[in-house]
């Protein structure tokens, strides 16, 4: 087969000393820029950008492309050790890893993260490698009805993070897609629910709230507690690496995350949050023990951080296939590649194949360098958590401040943290589940922007939603998603005595 | 990085000696520059080769880009006056499409608090079809337009911008209600670019450097240029027999409430970029017009250019929503 030749060179162009310096770099750059809250790969990689004229294509490409998927491996460390997620996509990450460091399983939490971000980078650029052609055709095929019905899709997901109580679970939701509407709407940019506050206009960040529902009111509600309680330290208890059982519940998880992950990659409107709630939710259903998520269930990371990192990588099937950025990270790649006058597309692979392909062979180098990187890590970041309790969540606190401020700059931000820490706290007081509300926030806006499209282009015919084939199956498998479950207790049992 | 970091260096050292002003030398050292749209179109396109530019030139050590997409910009605008405000080492790109899109959001925010930089590029506009599409040409989209406005999806940027306005002062020109064009609105280029080459609007409109490279690829069909002469060989919509012509200019901004002082040192950096080679071969290589204009003089274009385009929108019926 020509592509098998074609890697092969490509390993040949990224096997070189200097080219394997260069990943080497990138990787560790990345980690760092992900473990550090408020520095992003997009900033991190916009800032090395002037070293192209001094550095060949392939070289820079790759170092890149390291900072760009690093920066997924390191993301998920401060979300699990420190409950402060950097970005959207592991905010599933922080829910149920936060709860495993929290009973003294901080190192198979970040060891199955670790192993099922290797896995999913790698089978993700299998993926890329040989089935590029074939993904950014069905990319293609998904416009905004099918992108609507995706939505749908993602929503029946909710009830896996809804809680034992279905209203309370609601009412969080309600306030999610609430907090979602604030801000100008792109359709006609009329500016909703801003009350005139001109830092509301540009709508309110996803990471903001996790960060102040998660981090900040976690921290309010256990120093409220500390007076009562004896201070008891969740130390490491048991092993730091993942034991066989671990083993067992993990594997499993991080292949289907990568199922799910890498599609939702290399769609053009894909991104990595939704994938990483599905794969939550699949985790959740499929479970024998359902109970421990929420709690720290290991399936619960392993699943979604395989998602993350898988749609990472399929990220670069659009960017590499037609030129299509689908991130902030990706377009800066792109520039990159215009800073060499290279125009990726079809036509890259043709006139510069050893180029592509020295990249691609990087990304299958690349994850092995992280792989072992960031596994010896793992005992020096547990040991993070031996820091007394009050000093830990102060250092929470200072890292929760520093990464919302590092968005945006905003001193508003800052205001808005420790406001949505205080409702947060009521929330924890008053058993209300912070999830609902993340996922309201980012599944509602993307939902209504899609939907008003379809609707648009269909003028006003709901039925756009039916007569398009992905659209209707999409929506079918929501419906049946919902469906299924009192079907089965309805008719399950009785076929079962007769 | 090491080694190049002296040069830079030595550079702005020369080029702060050369402004004897050590105030504005300390204002271009590490430029921050907003991009009001998503990755991938051509605000984020010219922002990003003006930064390239500037560095090239030396006249800037560092740039960041931020991108905030939506509302024709106004988002991004809004947080650029909220976070910005007095910023000497901060930059806005902007354009046409804003000044339409502000107007017809009665937008809280306006050009008139942001400080005027300098004018820089002039672009046309392509309308395209996907390469598999049933319409042939022009003749052919306004045939099928007239006979059923609404049957034709046209996908372009925000609402009330450039590829909004084109499609809404052709069908004036072939006796369509203005009203009547189903438009639909993507954030950013790279967006509705997928939607076109997936068929999943009739038509697409948008800057040529957007498109350029679809087409020239052979995913996207162009039927029209919005220039008065044809561009390579794509015929104008003029030449056709449509009198409709467009220009979409772009151009840089300062953060509100920043010095004459200030403002100069950043009107001198751009324009250092824009002697730069490099610049050059960005606006053959994008196929953009230079279309100079600094300082005051650009203020005032502005305020002209908002009341032309308040009138345009008014007429079209794009105001109202």
């Amino acid at each position: 087969m020509d592509i098998w030749a074609q890697l092969i060179n490509g390993f040949a162009v990224a096997l070189t000393a200097q080219n394997l310096m260069w990943a080497l770099l990138g990787v560790t750059l990345g980690t760092a820029v992900g473990v550090l809250p408020g520095v992003g790969p997009a900033v991190t990689v916009a800032l090395l950008l002037p070293i192209t004229t001094k550095v060949d294509a392939s070289g820079a490409l790759i170092m890149f492309a390291g900072i760009y998927y690093g920066a997924m491996y390191g993301g998920s460390t401060t979300s699990i050790l420190l409950n402060t997620p950097g970005e959207s996509a592991t905010i599933v990450t922080a829910m149920e890893g936060n709860q495993m460091a929290r009973r003294g399983r901080a190192g198979p939490a970040l060891a199955t993260s670790a192993i099922g971000s290797f896995i999913a980078g790698t089978i993700a650029t299998i993926g890329l490698t040989f089935l590029s052609p074939l993904v950014v055709e069905l990319g293609l095929k998904f416009g905004p009805p099918e992108y609507f019905a995706l939505m749908v899709v993602a929503f029946t997901t909710v009830s896996s993070v809804l809680g034992n109580s279905t209203l309370r679970g609601m009412t969080s939701l309600a306030l999610g897609l609430a907090i979602g509407l604030v801000g100008i709407d792109n359709q006609t940019g009329q500016a909703r629910f801003s009350y005139g506050v001109p830092q509301l206009l540009d709508g309110i960040e996803v990471v903001t709230i996790a960060v102040g529902l998660f981090a900040v009111g976690e921290t309010i509600y256990n120093a409220s507690k500390m007076s009562q309680v004896k201070e008891t330290l969740e130390r490491m208890s048991g092993s730091i690496w993942m034991k066989a059982d671990d083993w067992k519940r993990s594997w499993k998880p991080w292949i289907r995350g990568t199922l799910i992950g890498f599609p939702f990659g290399s769609i053009p409107a894909g991104g990595a949050e939704i994938p990483t709630f599905l794969s939550y939710a699949i985790e959740k259903k499929l479970s024998r023990n359902p109970e421990e998520f929420g709690s720290g269930a290991i399936e619960g990371v392993a699943g979604p951080e395989a998602a993350n990192n898988a749609s990472s990588t399929g990220a670069m099937v659009p960017l590499l296939t037609l030129g299509l950025p689908t991130s902030a990270t990706a377009a800066i790649l792109l520039s990159a590649f215009q800073q060499y006058g290279l125009q990726p597309g079809p036509m890259l692979f043709e006139a510069n194949s050893a180029l592509v392909w020295g990249l691609i062979a990087s990304f299958y180098v690349g994850n092995v360098m992280l792989l072992v990187l960031n596994l010896p890590m793992v005992g020096l970041w547990v040991k993070l958590l031996e820091i007394p309790k009050p000093q830990l969540y102060a250092g929470i606190l200072v890292f929760a401040t520093m990464g919302v401020y590092g968005m945006r700059q905003s001193p508003f931000d800052v205001f808005l943290l420790y406001g949505v820490g205080l409702a947060g706290f009521l929330m924890r007081r008053f058993g209300f589940p912070a999830a609902p509300v993340i996922v309201g926030m980012i599944l509602g806006p993307l939902a209504e922007e899609q939907m008003r499209r379809a609707l648009a282009i269909s003028q006003g015919s709901p039925m756009i939603f039916f007569t398009h084939p992905i659209s209707a199956a999409l929506l079918a498998l929501a419906v049946t998603v919902i469906l299924a479950p009192w079907l089965w207790r309805r008719f399950g049992p009785a076929r079962r005595r007769s | 990085m090491k080694c190049h970091f002296p040069r830079t260096l030595f550079r702005s050292v020369a080029l702060a000696a050369g402004l004897a002003i050590a105030g504005s030398a300390a204002a271009t050292e590490n430029i921050r520059m907003m991009i009001p749209a998503n990755p991938g179109g051509g605000w984020d396109t010219t922002g990003r080769e003006l930064g390239k530019a500037m560095l090239a030139a030396g006249a800037v050590k560092n740039i960041q880009y931020d991108n905030k997409g939506g509302a024709a910009g106004a988002i991004g605008l809004a947080q650029f006056v909220s976070a910005s405000k007095g910023d000497p080492n901060a930059l806005m790109m902007g354009g046409m499409v804003m000044v339409g899109g502000l107007i017809q959001n009665k937008s809280a925010v306006t050009l008139d608090q942001v400080t005027p930089v300098a004018r820089l590029t002039s672009e046309y506009e392509v309308i395209v079809v996907p390469a598999n599409s049933p319409i042939k040409d022009m003749k052919d989209l306004m045939a099928k337009f007239k006979a059923n406005p609404g049957s034709i999806s046209w996908g372009g940027g925000s609402a009330g911008g450039t590829d909004h306005i084109l499609a809404g002062l052709l069908a004036r020109e072939v006796g369509v209600e203005p009203g009547k064009v189903n438009y639909v609105p993507f954030k950013g280029g790279g967006e509705a670019v997928a939607a076109i080459i997936g068929g999943h609007v009739s038509v697409g409109v948008s800057g040529l450097s957007e498109f350029a490279q679809h087409v020239q690829s052979g995913k996207m069909r162009a039927l029209a240029v919005s220039s008065a002469a044809k561009i390579g060989n794509i015929p104008s919509l003029k030449e056709q027999g449509y009198n409709v012509e467009l220009a979409n200019w772009r151009g840089i901004f300062g953060a509100p409430g920043i010095s004459k002082d200030q403002q100069a040192a950043l009107v001198k950096a751009v324009e250092a970029a824009t002697k730069n080679a490099s610049w050059a071969e960005t606006l053959k290589k994008q196929d953009w017009t230079a279309y100079w204009l600094a300082g005051d003089e650009y203020g005032a274009f502005i305020k002209d250019e908002t009341k032309r385009i308040g009138d345009i929108l008014a007429g079209l019926n794009l105001g109202k929503k």
